[in-house]
């Protein structure tokens, strides 16, 4: 029995991403036990908290991901600064 | 009332965190990282970017099989939720049917799903099967679900609606149960009759069960895999492939790691989206039953 | 009159539910040859055949055992992580509590078939594939949230009080939770346990990825079975029959607890 973790074949790009993630949540959780935060309204239908409008942000991001992958043929760095406006516009005003 | 608050609760939870995530995290990440990859085998793999996800996206099969989704899951609902009602309005409410009708309505609930698709296969099979030698032989219309698209589908159907409705059935009666009593009192003194006691009482009493029931056997026929799969096959040609069997054709038959992986994330986020939907009627439910 | 309409139909559903299954053991009852060589509508010459032959060939019976075993092992599992963890969702409020709550819930409505690839990955690797506790753990992944999730119901009936009282009386939370608050869910607990023992007993993907032949449950037999050529539906029914046999016990078990459990709107 060994304990490698090549059988989940890392790649560079794949661990930035899943890092980023988890520390985003990491650091979420962190914020939120320091300065509590209360449930509000912006334009999202729903009243959503911090953790909330992440998750729709990064939720939304990956269907806009797909749309470009399977609609269009333009680079992914566009798309990338994109979905990181988009999420800073749900952090905020969402 | 509210709930104390105190993040050493968290302790508590630590269990199931410990125990989900290494049954859900590990295996997600695992996915995202084959998605970008092309493995020919144990230590060689070849990066290949989005490669997987313009392919896969780009699946007219995919299409086709999401779509065959869709019009299953919407079939599925049309039929369930209404004849779920039927029968929880004409079940008894108390007295010795009660348990009868209970333990009968939930046995085909309790059936492991590939035994469903065996007592499907044996009960419509045109050369044994009483439903299937009945239609050919005693109705005269022609019946072979192996064969023709149209009586796959129906085949497919009749065996969703058997095996689902009982769980609508219950959820309904639930609901009908917890109505007290002085409403159907003051509405018979009203003169109400049967069809406005249903449309102004029981059925907007019912409605957080009915919420609950329409979205549960959305998402669980939205994933459904071991029954069609038993019955058909996925086939006549690819008519009855749904999300599952596509993906498990892929993923564990073809043993195609990369567009595997793809597609499972493509179907995992659409179920995500979904899974965000029910949790917000869940909270709304949740919040009307209080007030 | 209208209530005879009401009965007349039930009786009807009743019947269109049970032939199915009634045609299944019509089936289980004969030979192969017999099936094949005429059109019955019950046994002329009823034989238990098929039942012995499953009884008495270990590669069939073993099925049984093996999938008994992990469900068995999933439903203990389940339960036991869940009781603390619903507690605390009934009573506390803690950071990151409702995102908490999403996440146990999206792993209850997640494909099984999107996990089944990196599962036969992740336990081959650390040497567990084709073993019981192998497909229990998988099987935790939909199980345990499903149990938070009923638990969480049950546990929010209870007042409070009883807690504040017990923590006063100088119960330490240990002690409290399992001499005093679990006996006080008890039909909570059972019910939970039926649909833990229910969805893990129905579930075919993931057992039949997680096995090979050393712990092959009874439904990747069955589905081995009729990929096969030279199909015996005598065999297969009486398989079948026998599956649905414990969960119809376990369902007499609960009949009285399962309305309230359905009454919480949470399978």
């Amino acid at each position: 029995m060994k304990l490698t973790l090549a059988w989940m074949v890392w790649t560079v790009p794949t661990a930035i991403f899943c890092i980023t993630i988890i520390l985003t949540v990491i650091a979420m959780t962190i914020w939120q036990t320091v300065s509590p935060s209360m449930e509000r309204r912006g334009f999202l239908p729903i009243p959503t908290t911090p953790g909330d409008r992440f998750f729709i942000g990064v939720l939304t991001s990956v269907y806009i991901f797909f749309a470009w992958i399977g609609l269009t043929q333009f680079a992914l760095w566009i798309l990338l600064l994109i979905v990181v406006c988009w999420i800073v516009v749900v952090m905020i005003w969402g | 009332m509210e709930k104390w608050p105190n993040n050493k609760a968290w302790l508590l939870v630590l269990p199931v965190f410990v125990i989900v995530a290494f049954s859900a995290i590990i295996p997600l990440m695992t996915v995202i990282n084959y998605s970008v990859q092309d493995i020919f085998g144990p230590g060689q793999s070849l990066f290949v970017g989005t490669e997987w996800y313009r392919q896969m996206l780009g699946d007219y099969r995919l299409h086709e099989a999401l779509w065959r989704q869709f019009l299953f899951s919407g079939l599925v609902l049309l039929i369930e939720m209404p004849l779920g009602i039927l029968i929880a309005l004409a079940m008894p409410k108390k007295g010795w049917g009660v348990p009868a009708c209970l333990v009968t309505i939930a046995l085909p609930l309790l059936i492991p799903w590939n035994t469903i698709g065996t007592i499907w296969i044996i009960f419509t099979r045109p050369d044994i099967g009483l439903f299937g030698a009945g239609m050919n032989n005693l109705l005269g219309i022609p019946f072979d679900h192996t064969a023709r698209l149209l009586d796959a589908w129906i085949t497919v159907m009749l065996m969703e609606v058997w095996h689902w409705t009982p769980l609508v059935a219950l959820l309904a009666y639930a609901g009908l149960r917890a109505i007290p009593e002085a409403y159907y009192q003051a509405a018979r003194i009203d003169g109400a009759s049967a069809w406005s006691t249903f449309v102004y009482i029981q059925l907007p009493k019912m409605r957080g069960v009915l919420t609950i029931a329409f979205l549960l056997r959305f998402m669980d026929s939205f994933l459904i895999y071991a029954e069609p799969f038993v019955l058909t096959g996925g086939g006549p040609g690819n008519s009855t492939t749904f999300l599952s069997i596509y993906l498990v054709k892929i993923a564990l038959l073809q043993f195609d790691l990369g567009p595997g992986g793809a597609f499972s994330l493509i179907y995992f986020v659409i179920v995500l989206l979904f899974s965000f939907i029910f949790y917000q009627a869940l909270q709304r439910v949740g919040k009307g039953e209080k007030a | 009159m209208k209530g005879k309409k009401k009965i007349v139909g039930l009786v009807i559903y009743f019947i269109l539910l049970v032939i199915p299954i009634y045609w299944m053991l019509n089936m289980s009852l004969r030979s192969n040859a017999d099936i094949l060589a005429s059109f019955a509508l019950y046994p002329k010459d009823i034989t238990f055949m098929n039942y012995m032959k499953i009884f008495t060939d270990s590669s069939w019976y073993m099925g049984y055992v093996n999938a008994m075993i992990y469900v068995v092992m999933n439903t203990l599992i389940s339960l036991t992580v869940a009781l603390p963890a619903a507690y605390a969702f009934s009573r506390y409020q803690f950071v990151g509590d409702k995102q908490m709550f999403f996440w146990l819930l999206t792993n209850r409505m997640a494909p099984a078939a999107v996990f089944a690839l990196p599962f036969f990955q992740l336990y081959s690797t650390i040497g567990l594939l084709d073993t019981h506790i192998a497909v229990a753990l998988a099987h935790c992944l939909f199980n345990v949230p499903l149990a938070v999730w009923i638990l969480e119901g049950f546990m929010s009936g209870v007042p409070r009080e009883i807690d504040e009282t017990a923590f006063i009386d100088g119960y330490g939370f240990p002690r409290f939770f399992i001499t005093i608050f679990i006996p006080l869910i008890r039909a909570g607990v059972g019910v939970t346990a039926f649909f833990c023992f229910m969805f893990s007993w129905v579930e075919l993907l993931l057992a039949r990825t997680l096995t090979v032949t050393e712990a092959k449950p009874i439904s990747a037999i069955m589905t081995r079975t009729i990929s096969a050529t030279g199909l015996d539906y005598g065999l297969l029914a009486a398989a079948g029959i026998l599956t649905i046999v414990p969960g119809a016990m376990v369902i007499w078990f609960v009949r009285n607890h399962m309305a309230k459990g359905f009454a919480l709107g949470r399978v």
